[in-house]
């Protein structure tokens, strides 16, 4: 791992030593929220996965059912009796915080109250197998809404995760080893110089010491 | 926390869509695919919608307008099988976010 371009100065070190604590906290708080996320989301796509398998069934059930009204009826017959809805379905959304992740909460009303208003059609001249699909289809509902709200927080949060994990491989692998290495770059380099200049300052010593005394005049002498 | 009434849309093929009006959706019947992705553009642009239901076949066309979508709150956008059938659109996107989250398929690779 490549050492970061810095000088090896006492006050870079202090400011690298800061910011690898910092890191290093980033990096646990990063992982917890992952792992968090991760539950969370393996849970949540487990009751998205059963509650897909039982729309989709659901819904071939009301295709067929459709099938079999527009067998019995004109087309369209069949295309008037539904194009003009007296029912309306109202989405509201609210959205809840999960991990930082905000994902929406859908709760849905009717315009009325009444459960015959999802028939737009006079009973006399149309067949008893499209009030089956089309209430088959009201049944259906509910998990269509419920489908929704638990695919869009899934699809956010996958997107989250990836994120999360991308930062926290960052950190872990190239941020903090890199810290790393430089404050141990820089301390022996700091050590280095101290050793110089402790070195130095003997050999002047001994040097000074030298000329006082003239040790190596006697020694010749000798 | 945002509290917002919003409809859904269907967008799909006018066959598979008829039952959804009369349950109170709203439906927009779309039987030739070439103004698909404009359409699904101004569904989801006009802010109305929280979910917007496809049927698989329009998902499948307009994967390059969704992912302007995708990390966005709303609008929900959810395939769903049409009249032809389940081609498996919905769990091969559930696997993908799978895959997206954890790095590999654990839940479908079975």
């Amino acid at each position: 791992m490549a050492i970061m371009n810095v000088n090896p100065t006492r006050m870079q070190l202090t400011k690298l030593k800061k910011q690898l604590t910092t890191a290093v906290r980033g990096h646990k708080m990063l992982k917890d929220k992952r792992d968090e996320l991760m539950r969370q989301f393996l849970d949540l796509v487990r009751v998205n996965k059963e509650l897909r398998e039982k729309v989709e069934a659901e819904l071939k059930s009301c295709n067929a059912h459709f099938v079999n009204a527009s067998a019995v009826m004109s087309k369209e017959a069949l295309d008037a009796s539904l194009m003009s809805p007296k029912q309306q379905v109202e989405i509201d959304v609210t959205s809840r915080n999960v991990m930082s992740v905000n994902v929406p909460q859908f709760s849905s009303k009717t315009r009325t109250d009444n459960q015959g208003d999802i028939y737009p059609y006079g009973f006399a001249f149309t067949s008893f197998e499209l009030d089956d699909a089309v209430m088959s289809l009201n049944d259906v509902l509910p998990d269509l809404i419920k489908l929704a709200e638990v695919e869009k927080s899934c699809e956010l949060m996958s997107a989250e995760i990836e994120k999360t994990r991308r930062r926290v491989n960052s950190l872990e692998h190239v941020m903090i080893p890199r810290y790393e290495e430089t404050i141990k770059y820089i301390s022996m380099k700091l050590e280095e110089n101290d050793r110089s200049s402790r070195t130095r300052l003997m050999k002047v010593k001994d040097m000074l010491l030298d000329k006082a005394h003239n040790y190596s005049g006697k020694a010749a002498a000798e | 926390m945002k509290f917002l009434a919003k409809g859904s849309a269907v967008i799909g093929d006018s066959e598979s869509l008829k039952g959804f009006c009369a349950v109170g959706l709203e439906i927009f019947p779309c039987d030739s695919f070439d103004d698909l992705p404009h359409l699904f553009r101004k569904i989801a642009d006009s802010g109305n919608y929280g979910i917007i239901y496809m049927t698989e076949e329009t998902y499948a066309l307009t994967e390059k307008e969704r992912r302007h979508y995708e990390e966005r709150l709303t609008p929900a956008v959810i395939p769903i099988p049409g009249v032809k059938g389940n081609t498996g659109t919905g769990i091969k996107r559930l696997s993908s976010f799978v895959e997206q989250a954890v790095g590999s398929d654990i839940i479908f690779n079975n």
